[in-house]
């Protein structure tokens, strides 16, 4: 079981936030960078016509 | 009412209701139109799987009971499945939120697709904190005490009590799903009927091709061939969206 003593937290300002949560929160920024920026399978660009 | 006269009974109306929300063809379309290709767009459709896996692993434990989930092997695992789904489900809705933010989704008589989306974020919230006061463990007391003062500053702690588990159990497996579960479908039912919102970029594109196939309702959609063509004799150079 995980208990609040064995939790690391990041301390930041008066901001403070698990590391759990900072990292989940960090995924979620990257997957989203990847889903505007890759290209999707089967994509018809101009070159490939 | 004779055998050639028109049947005017509510099934009927219901019917014709039922078509004219969302016109034949469109409910579940074999084609999108070609701005669809793209990472960005996948995200509702796999917030919408999560929620299937949410709404199966969360049925199996209602079915169980706590002491299973809390003792057996299976319910571990099965706990664990109905924890992940919706950290999923929620990781994937608000990516979702993010690209249709940035996309202004809300373009072209699409209101109310936005907001029953935010309807649904706010009540799998309200979802999501009672599924953390049915765990029947410290972590559920711990936040049921924290919570209540919350909640009893704002002055609603009078209408329903966080510390109540039985209530708290029963809002999270019948009351609120049901709400989640109507304004979801209304969702999807909202983007069925007005398609999916174009990029900011490809809505001239739309307004502008001269043979596009009509897709129900009046409105036209780009296939991926009329958008090739569109790009290629854009003016701008035809860069993709």
């Amino acid at each position: 079981m995980t208990t609040l003593a064995s939790t690391h937290f990041v301390h930041w300002g008066v901001v403070q936030i698990s590391l759990g949560n900072l990292l989940v929160i960090g995924l979620m920024i990257v997957l989203f960078a990847l889903a505007v920026l890759l290209p999707f399978p089967g994509r018809h660009d101009r070159g490939e016509r | 009412m004779t055998a050639s006269s028109p049947s005017r009974n509510w099934t009927t109306a219901l019917r014709e209701r039922l078509s004219r929300t969302v016109p034949p063809g469109q409910a579940l379309p074999d084609r999108q139109p070609a701005y669809v290709n793209s990472w960005i767009y996948v995200f509702g459709a796999a917030t919408m799987a999560a929620l299937v896996v949410v709404l199966i692993s969360g049925g199996w434990l209602a079915i169980e009971g706590y002491t299973w989930w809390h003792t057996s092997s299976i319910g571990h695992f099965v706990n664990s499945l109905h924890l992940w789904s919706v950290e999923i489900f929620f990781a994937t809705m608000v990516i979702h939120l993010w690209g249709k933010f940035f996309m202004a989704s809300w373009r072209g008589k699409r209101g109310l697709t936005w907001v029953t989306g935010a309807l649904a974020f706010f009540g799998s919230l309200g979802t999501a904190f009672t599924g953390y006061l049915s765990q029947t463990n410290f972590d559920s007391q711990w936040i049921s005490t924290q919570a209540k003062d919350g909640l009893n500053a704002a002055g609603i702690g009078a209408y329903f009590s966080v510390t109540n588990t039985s209530q708290m159990l029963l809002w999270h497996v019948t009351l609120l799903p049901a709400i989640v579960g109507v304004i979801v479908v209304l969702h999807i039912v909202l983007v069925r009927r007005h398609g999916v919102v174009p990029p900011i970029d490809a809505e001239g594109m739309q307004l502008s091709s001269p043979d596009l196939e009509p897709t129900g309702a009046g409105r036209h959609e780009l296939t991926t061939k009329d958008f090739a063509r569109e790009t290629a004799s854009s003016p701008s150079g035809g860069e993709q969206p």
